[in-house]
């Protein structure tokens, strides 16, 4: 999950990360309130999960509270890269600065580590610095035993060369940030601008964070952190539901079993549609391996209440579960679905295999429901089921 | 012969007593799998019945270990306790942990692969976030149905469970000599190239099928692996063509970051490393079919 920059502000402030006073809004009017809070003048920073606010006109200073409101009105509502500015940051001016760096841990998942990087070339886009500069950015692996001390992070910032007169200064910041990756469950801290102000002060400016969703269980305070309000409405209702669903932009809707076999069948769905005017498939649902009747009444409740969706594409196999179980799921679903007045009106391609499928496929031709066809084989089913979304 | 698990394997399970653990033991043995004991240190002492067979239920790894000569552990630990069962495992210098465990945070991964490490790697970590692995006929450790397919020639590493039970399933006349779920998770014990190295040392392998999926770069390294150090056929398998970017496909791991991750270019490494890649999981099954026909 990434953040927005008041988040990650906020999470550097926790855990002792130098930053400056900010608060979030979301109406221009409370601009005044927080720009007399700070004294009087401030800067206006668009809330968008997306690089290049800056050149994009969402970062705006102001010398007075009337004019915060008027950057304020001009910001929030604009369209960056096809975010639209829901809230923005009231900060505290930055003093003058004299030099901007860059610091950042994240996982290395090549090397199995984490892995600190640093430079003194900040302020820009970090990708294009280890492109054009590669000298200029120095990468330290880090053992998620061993962690940050003070020792370490002096030894990242000589690695970096950073000048004598601010290096104590980004290593202190660095063991802060090191507290901050742990202690949040994060897979990715970033800051960038790192400053040095004249009055010689070390600053964290501006910064991303992402956080290990698989971590929630002992993080209790990150789900207030999620942007609900950016969810797609079908993502949202799935994740209610404890479903594991992404929506995508084609036509077929998708049911299986496992994430590997569920991303599969995407990429199978999206070859046979192509001889049937290039129908896709409308998303990812793994019910995993359970599946009782109710997990898959939830499931195609979601799917067929996605208006994309023109036909559904149930691909099962049965490991442990066997196919008998899944079909017996797919018939008490749809019985469900008819009690709560749902009515299914899309096909549906079923595809059983595995333990019990001789079994699973008679139960689904014995129930002989109008809309659910059976076909044995998965790239024959896909190809059934785009054919179906195309006829639609 | 087979990889990392064969007849002899003694293995224990942690997190036994559990409702998932109950479940796949009694699966585990019915497969023939050699269980010699079950770890929780709340109920050491007790025994565990069976259908028929008593497996004893030691207090620690070590112990159960020093009793039993156990060399094998299958951990279905949650995941708020599965770093503390993992290093656990490898303080006990066991020679294989084949961590099942879906959803632990990667700071804890990463924590007990760097523990691992530091402590000279005596245990072979499978997973977390994996079916394990069987060797048709012999041993099953994990989740992988056991009656899918029959001893073969055909060695399977995968990073999916379903995608894995699949390919056995398609290719289930043939049969398998070891067949290896390594994990959808960012931070795994033992990688493709792990598996690659061992199917290609192991005489009774004639062909391996390679699945892989969005995320990382393991595929890619597999590719360069293959190109300079395994000579028996490879046949490989690419899921999450169609994946978006930044969403993350059930799998922690699976997940394409900007350009970099995608299936495009894991299927296009392995071609460059001779591997016949296919389309579908039936047609990369074909495939596996017309090279060991010769």
């Amino acid at each position: 999950m990434d953040l927005f920059e008041y988040q990650a502000r906020d999470l550097f402030a926790k855990h002792g990360v130098p930053v400056l006073a900010g608060e979030v809004i979301d109406t221009p009017e409370a601009a005044r309130e927080a720009t007399e809070r700070l004294g009087g003048k401030s800067v206006v920073k668009a809330q968008v999960k997306v690089g290049g606010r800056g050149k994009a006109g969402g970062v705006k200073l102001a010398a007075d509270a009337d004019e915060a409101v008027a950057r304020a009105t001009d910001i929030l509502g604009m369209d960056i890269k096809g975010h639209t500015v829901h809230k923005v940051m009231i900060a505290e001016l930055s003093p003058e600065i004299e030099a901007e760096y860059y610091v950042s841990y994240l996982l290395d998942r090549t090397n199995r580590t984490f892995l600190a990087m640093a430079s003194v070339q900040g302020g820009m886009d970090i990708e294009e610095v280890a492109e054009k500069t590669p000298e200029a950015l120095a990468k330290v692996p880090v053992n998620a035993v061993d962690g940050v001390d003070i020792e370490k992070a002096r030894e990242i910032v000589a690695l970096a060369k950073f000048p004598a007169d601010v290096a104590e200064g980004v290593a202190e910041a660095m063991v802060t940030l090191w507290k901050t990756f742990v202690a949040e469950d994060a897979l990715l801290v970033e800051v960038n601008p790192l400053v040095k102000t004249k009055d010689g002060r070390i600053l964290a400016l501006d910064g991303k964070v992402s956080l290990d969703e698989n971590a929630e269980f002992r993080q209790p305070d990150h789900e207030a952190l999620e942007d609900k309000a950016a969810a797609n409405p079908l993502e949202a209702a799935a994740k209610a539901k404890n479903l594991n669903y992404v929506k995508l932009d084609g036509e077929v809707g998708i049911i299986g079993n496992g994430a590997g076999l569920v991303m599969s069948t995407l990429d199978v769905v999206a070859y046979a549609g192509e001889a049937h005017g290039g129908v896709k498939p409308a998303n990812f649902l793994d019910i995993g391996g359970g599946a009782s009747a109710q997990v898959m009444a939830n499931g195609l409740e979601i799917i067929l209440g996605d208006a994309d969706v023109k036909s559904v594409f149930v691909n099962v196999f049965g490991g442990i579960t066997a196919c008998d179980e899944v079909a017996n799921g797919i018939v008490q679903a749809l019985a469900l679905l008819a009690e709560k007045g749902e009515e299914v009106t899309k096909p549906l391609v079923v595809r059983l295999d595995g333990n019990n499928a001789e079994l699973g496929r008679k139960i689904l031709s014995d129930a002989n429901h109008p809309l659910v066809q059976r076909v044995d084989t998965m790239d024959g089913a896909a190809d059934k089921a785009a054919e179906l979304a195309a006829a639609k | 012969m087979a990889i990392f698990l064969t007849k002899d394997s003694k293995v224990i399970v942690q997190g036994m007593t559990g409702a998932t653990g109950m479940k796949h033991t009694k699966l585990m043995l019915a497969d023939g799998t050699n269980i010699v004991g079950g770890v929780n240190p709340r109920k050491a002492g007790t025994s565990v019945d069976f259908d028929g067979t008593e497996v004893p239920v030691f207090g620690s790894v070590k112990e159960a270990m020093e009793k039993t000569g156990a060399d094998v552990s299958v951990l279905f630990v949650p995941p708020a306790f599965a770093k503390a069962a993992v290093v656990e495992a490898i303080d006990a210098e066991i020679p294989l942990a084949v961590v099942i465990t879906e959803g632990i945070a990667v700071h804890d991964s990463a924590a007990f692969w760097a523990y691992a490490n530091s402590k000279g790697n005596k245990t072979r970590i499978i997973g977390p976030n994996c079916p394990g692995l069987i060797t048709p006929g012999q041993s099953n450790a994990g989740i992988i149905p056991g009656d899918i397919t029959k001893p073969g020639r055909i060695g399977l590493v995968s990073k999916s469970g379903t995608l894995t039970y699949q390919m056995m399933y398609e290719l289930r006349d043939i049969g398998f000599s070891s067949a290896v779920g390594i994990g959808g998770d960012p931070v795994i014990g033992t990688t493709h190239i792990d598996a690659l190295a061992a199917f290609e040392a192991d005489p009774d392998t004639d062909l391996i099928v390679m699945i892989g999926e969005i995320g990382g770069d393991a595929e890619e390294r597999a590719a360069d692996y293959i190109k300079a150090n395994v000579t028996k056929p490879v046949v490989g398998y690419v899921a999450g063509f169609t994946a978006p970017e930044g969403k993350t496909m059930g799998h922690a791991g699976a997940i394409v970051s900007g350009s970099s991750g995608t299936a495009q270019a894991k299927k296009e490494a392995l071609e460059a490393a001779g591997v016949k890649v296919g389309k579908t999981p039936t047609e990369t099954a074909k495939l596996a079919r017309a090279i060991l026909a010769g």
